[in-house]
C-alpha cells in the first residue's frame, strides 16, 4: 500500500528539504520505493540537495499539465535505486500548479512507490495547501524556537482543515520531527525542550534531529545526510525517524546529550 | 558587569518561551481554528441585524477571551442611532456587550 507523505512546517528554514531528502534516503535504502517531490514552484531546492539539479529536464509542472510523461520526469537516483526525484519547476509562477493536476500525478505516484514524501514550500499558500492536500500523513517540521512553533500549529489546524483526508472526515496523521535541536541548551533553560514542544503542539513525535555540521556538509556535496554521513548522529537520528514513519518501535534517544566535563571526568574516574 | 557576573548562570529563557506559545496559541486556535466559530458568529449576528437596520460588516466585533477556566464571548455592536428607526429604537439598545 502506498503512503503519501507531505512534509511542512508554515516557516520557512527550519529543514523541511533536508528532512524530506534524508527520510526518502533513508526509507529507499531499507528497500522502499520512493519518490520525493518537490512542490516549491518557483523556488525549487530539492534537486540541488538531492544533488540532481543538473539532470532536470521535465518537472511536475510538465507532468500535471500533461506536457511531459510522469517517466520521462522522475530522476532516478544513482546511489540508490529505489529512489526517486520528481522536480519543482523553476521558471512558471506558482499559479500554474492545478489541483486537477495534482491529483493525477499523486495518483499515478501512488500506483509506482511504497512512499511519496511531498516537499511542502514554506507559507500557507497555494503551494503548501496543494502539497498537504492528497497526503495521507504529515511530517511537521519544527524548531525549539517561538516563531516556528506558532507556524507549526498554524499548519496542524491546516492539515486537519484543508486537506482532502480531513474533508472527507478521516483523520490525517500527523507527527512531530524537531530539527536543529541542541540538548545541552534545553537542559540550560536557553531553548524549548522536547516535552514543552510536544507539549504545545500535542501530535506524537516522529524524531529529534540534533543541531549537527553533518547536515550542512551533506548539503554542500548534494547527497542526503542519510547517504552521506549515515552514521553521524543526524544521520542515526534520521534514519530512527524514517524507521517510526514505517510503523516501527524505536525507542526515543535525545541525541547530543553530551555528559558535562566535570562528570566524564568523574565517570572516567569511576570506570 | 562584575566579575562575579561572569559565573553567575544566565536566567532561563525557555520557560519565558513557552508560556507566551501557550497564551498566544490558546487565542489564535480559536480565531483560526478549523471551525472559525469567531468568523461564523460575527458573520450569522451581522446577518441577523441586517435584516432589520443598515448596518456596516466592520460594527459587529466579536471576541472571545478566557480568564481560567471560563471563556467569555464578547459581541459588540455599533449601530449609528440616525439608521434605527423610531420603532426598532424603542426596541433595541444602541450597543449590545453579551
Amino acid at each position: 500500500m502506498s503512503k503519501v507523505v507531505v512534509v511542512t512546517s508554515g516557516k520557512g528554514g527550519v529543514g523541511k528539504t533536508t528532512s524530506t531528502a534524508a527520510l526518502g534516503a533513508a526509507l529507499a535504502r531499507s528497500g522502499n520505493r520512493v519518490c520525493v517531490v518537490d512542490f516549491d514552484v518557483g523556488l525549487r531546492n530539492l534537486d540541488l540537495v538531492m544533488g540532481a539539479e543538473r539532470r532536470v529536464v521535465y518537472d511536475l509542472i510538465n507532468v500535471a499539465n500533461g506536457d511531459a510523461k510522469l517517466a520521462q520526469a522522475l530522476i532516478r537516483d544513482k546511489r540508490v535505486e529505489t529512489l526517486s526525484l520528481l522536480a519543482a519547476s523553476q521558471t512558471r509562477d506558482k499559479d500554474a500548479l492545478s489541483e486537477e493536476g495534482v491529483a493525477r500525478v499523486v495518483a499515478e505516484l501512488r500506483g509506482l512507490f511504497d512512499y511519496v514524501l511531498c516537499d511542502s514550500p514554506a507559507g500557507i499558500e497555494r503551494g503548501a495547501l496543494l502539497a498537504m492536500r492528497f497526503a495521507d500523513e504529515a511530517v511537521v517540521v519544527t524548531n525549539p524556537e517561538v516563531s516556528s512553533v506558532r507556524d507549526s500549529d498554524r499548519i496542524i489546524g491546516l492539515l486537519d482543515s484543508k486537506t482532502l483526508r480531513a474533508e472527507q472526515g478521516h483523520r490525517i496523521q500527523k507527527q512531530l520531527l524537531l530539527t536543529r535541536f541542541d540538548a545541552g541548551r534545553a537542559s540550560r533553560g536557553e531553548m524549548l525542550g522536547v516535552a514543552d514542544v510536544l507539549e504545545i503542539l500535542s501530535i506524537p513525535l516522529l524524531g529529534i534531529i540534533p543541531e549537527s555540521e553533518e547536515i550542512l556538509r551533506a548539503s554542500n556535496v548534494g547527497a542526503p545526510i542519510t547517504i552521506n554521513a549515515a552514521t553521524s548522529q543526524a544521520g542515526r537520528s534520521y534514519e530512527d525517524a524514517a524507521r517510526r514513519l514505517m510503523g516501527e518501535t524505536v525507542p526515543m534517544l535525545v541525541p547530543g546529550e553530551k555528559k558535562s566535563l566535570l562528570n566524564r571526568i568523574l565517570g572516567r574516574r569511576a570506570a | 558587569m562584575s566579575l562575579f557576573g561572569l559565573f553567575k548562570p544566565r536566567a532561563a529563557t525557555a520557560p519565558v518561551a513557552r508560556e507566551r506559545l501557550q497564551i498566544l496559541l490558546a487565542h489564535e486556535r480559536v480565531a483560526l481554528g478549523p471551525d472559525n466559530l469567531i468568523a461564523i458568529l460575527r458573520d450569522e449576528i451581522l446577518a441577523t441585524i441586517a435584516k432589520h437596520v443598515e448596518i456596516a460588516p466592520e460594527a459587529v466585533k466579536v471576541t472571545m477571551g478566557q480568564q481560567g477556566a471560563v471563556s467569555t464571548l464578547e459581541i459588540d455592536v455599533d449601530i449609528p442611532t440616525e439608521k434605527i428607526t423610531a420603532s426598532l429604537a424603542r426596541q433595541m439598545p444602541t450597543k449590545a456587550v453579551a
